[in-house]
């Protein structure tokens, strides 16, 4: 194992310390929690908050979308692993500016259980608490069932949109009913080459065979629902735009925001290689592409491979995607 | 049928839970490996985390079992997370009511303790039995433990049921597909391995099983 480490133990509170100190200029530490990233004019007063949180290891999610019109307090967890109820509670409190509390995070079973306690702790002290589950992940679950779906890369868009909503002076109402469009209107797949290693076992965690890649894996390597041999760019990009749109099944003409990230050890240039060929298929599907992000925005630790995310926009949406925003993970 | 001791003084018993938590850390890199198969192989690691942290807070020789599993339940609950800092928070906190500062334990206080942590793993959870989690382990444990003791058999043969009881219950999830958490997404591809929950349940109960029995029966 190749790394930059200490005591693996350590690894979570040396990256948000260090994280900490890097964007001291948007963001801070709450003083009564180490696993709690505050945004540096949080709270503020009537505004809704905005609060998010899951396992570490996917910089520069979560924290880095923490910052002025986007995440207001992000509750970290170890690697992989949900933060606890506890600093879900403690975020909640960092963000609650006296219009409640808008929790929108990721549908993973220990995220689920967190959020709910800590949902029933902040509502002890008289914090109302509404939550947007992420469910954008298409091979995770079929579309009946999409209550079962993992939230992965889409999340962005929500934190994005659900940040500008909230800035604009909108209600708690208002911030959940737009953070959850903008979800539902989201789609991603992961494609993994190449598997992580959590620190601590020293060795991976899963196995993807030399020539195979996982079409459907997940963000902490959960199994994909292919495997097959690695073929080139150009195939891979049109299996992945081929998946998401056929969940999709958007109307020509509709505008959409584009969003490709690495998991964590993929080089930059081969997601732009990707970007170039599905900006193809989904303009060849009558789609325009309003805007696109290509770069590692959600990864999984050192995990070779990629992520797509396809998002339907409409005219609030689009307002509020192109909002100004001041947070370290988007420049 | 039983012979000897059949109550257990609660001040001290809490070196009961110090034997639990040496299982789980003997365990860690076990508990991981079986999560690594089918979800993202850090349950050994958190779990040792906790229950490792909990045995320095404890003063096993002269503290409660129930003040005991308050402390391993705060940690559980505000330094671990995940899935398993909720589920096993809430049930050693459940647990720990359950006993609430008795003098003594005895095989029904015990039933009554193992039945409240059920509970309290129901109430913040939504699996069932045959969905591939520590249910499978917990609810069969539970409802062997409580006939044994209406079929009249003294604490040490109620607590071999339960642990057998226990032991079975994490055998079986080995052929189930799982319904809840992280490998619920495989489907069939969860089938062939012991779910990570069920087996740190079984080494739990196991161990209150032995520490107690050794304690009983000496």
């Amino acid at each position: 194992m190749q790394r930059f480490i200490n005591n693996p133990d350590d690894i979570v509170d040396e990256t948000v310390r260090g994280f900490v100190r890097a964007h001291s200029d948007r963001v801070r530490l709450d003083p009564g929690n180490a696993r709690v990233v505050v945004a540096r004019e949080a709270p503020v007063r009537g505004k809704v908050g905005i609060v998010t949180g899951g396992g570490s290891g996917h910089e520069p999610a979560f924290i880095g979308y923490t910052g002025r019109a986007m995440v207001d307090a992000v509750a970290v967890g170890e690697l992989f692993s949900s933060p606890t109820a506890k600093s879900f509670h403690d975020a909640i409190r960092a963000a609650d500016g006296g219009a409640g509390v808008a929790v929108l995070y990721g549908n993973y079973a220990g995220d689920n259980m967190n959020v709910k306690m800590a949902a029933r702790m902040a509502a002890r002290q008289g914090i109302t608490v509404a939550t947007v589950v992420a469910n954008d992940d298409v091979c995770s679950a079929p579309l009946t069932e999409r209550e079962k779906r993992r939230g992965v890369a889409g999340e962005i868009f929500m934190w994005k949109i659900g940040g500008a909503k909230a800035a604009a002076g909108a209600s708690l109402d208002e911030v959940i009913a737009t953070a959850q469009r903008a979800i539902d209107n989201c789609r991603s797949v992961g494609v993994g080459l190449g598997p992580c290693t959590l620190p601590a076992a020293g060795k991976p965690n899963f196995e993807i065979k030399a020539g195979t890649m996982e079409v459907g894996i997940g963000h902490h390597g959960e199994p994909g629902t292919r495997v097959e041999p690695l073929t080139s760019a150009t195939a891979v990009a049109d299996d992945m735009v081929a998946l998401v749109l056929a969940d999709h099944a958007l109307p020509a003409g509709t505008e959409v925001a584009v969003l490709v990230s690495g998991l964590g050890a993929t080089p930059v240039n081969e997601l732009y290689v990707l970007y170039d060929r599905m900006a193809d298929r989904i303009e060849a599907a009558g789609l325009k592409i309003h805007r696109g992000l290509v770069g590692n925005y959600f990864t999984s630790l050192e995990m070779v491979g990629a992520t797509l995310t396809v998002m339907a926009l409409d005219a609030e949406l689009k307002a509020l995607l192109d909002a100004p925003t001041d947070v370290p993970g988007l420049s | 049928m039983s012979a000897g001791i059949t109550t257990l003084k609660n001040a001290g018993a809490a070196g009961i839970l110090c034997e639990v938590a040496d299982v789980i850390v003997a365990n860690k890199a076990y508990l991981s490996e079986l999560d690594g198969k089918i979800g993202d192989g850090d349950h050994g690691f958190n779990m040792a985390k906790g229950f490792g942290r909990a045995k320095e807070r404890i003063d096993g020789a002269s503290e409660t079992l129930d003040s005991a599993m308050r402390t391993l339940s705060d940690i559980l609950m505000s330094e671990i997370g995940g899935s398993m800092g909720p589920l096993y928070g809430m049930m050693f906190s459940d647990m720990a009511d359950a006993l609430d500062g008795a003098a003594e334990i005895d095989a029904a206080a015990f039933g009554r303790m193992i039945r409240a942590g059920l509970e309290g793993v129901q109430a913040i959870g939504s699996a069932r039995v045959g969905d591939k989690t520590l249910l499978d382990t917990l609810v069969p444990a539970v409802e062997t433990y409580e006939a044994a003791l209406a079929d009249g058999d003294g604490w040490s043969q109620a607590l071999v049921r339960m642990k057998a009881a226990a032991e079975a219950g994490r055998d079986s999830t080995l052929d189930m597909v799982a319904k809840m958490g992280r490998s619920s997404r495989l489907g069939e591809r969860s089938r062939g391995v012991l779910d990570a929950g069920a087996t740190s349940c079984c080494l739990i109960l196991a161990a209150f099983a032995d520490g107690i029995g050794r304690r009983i029966t000496r």
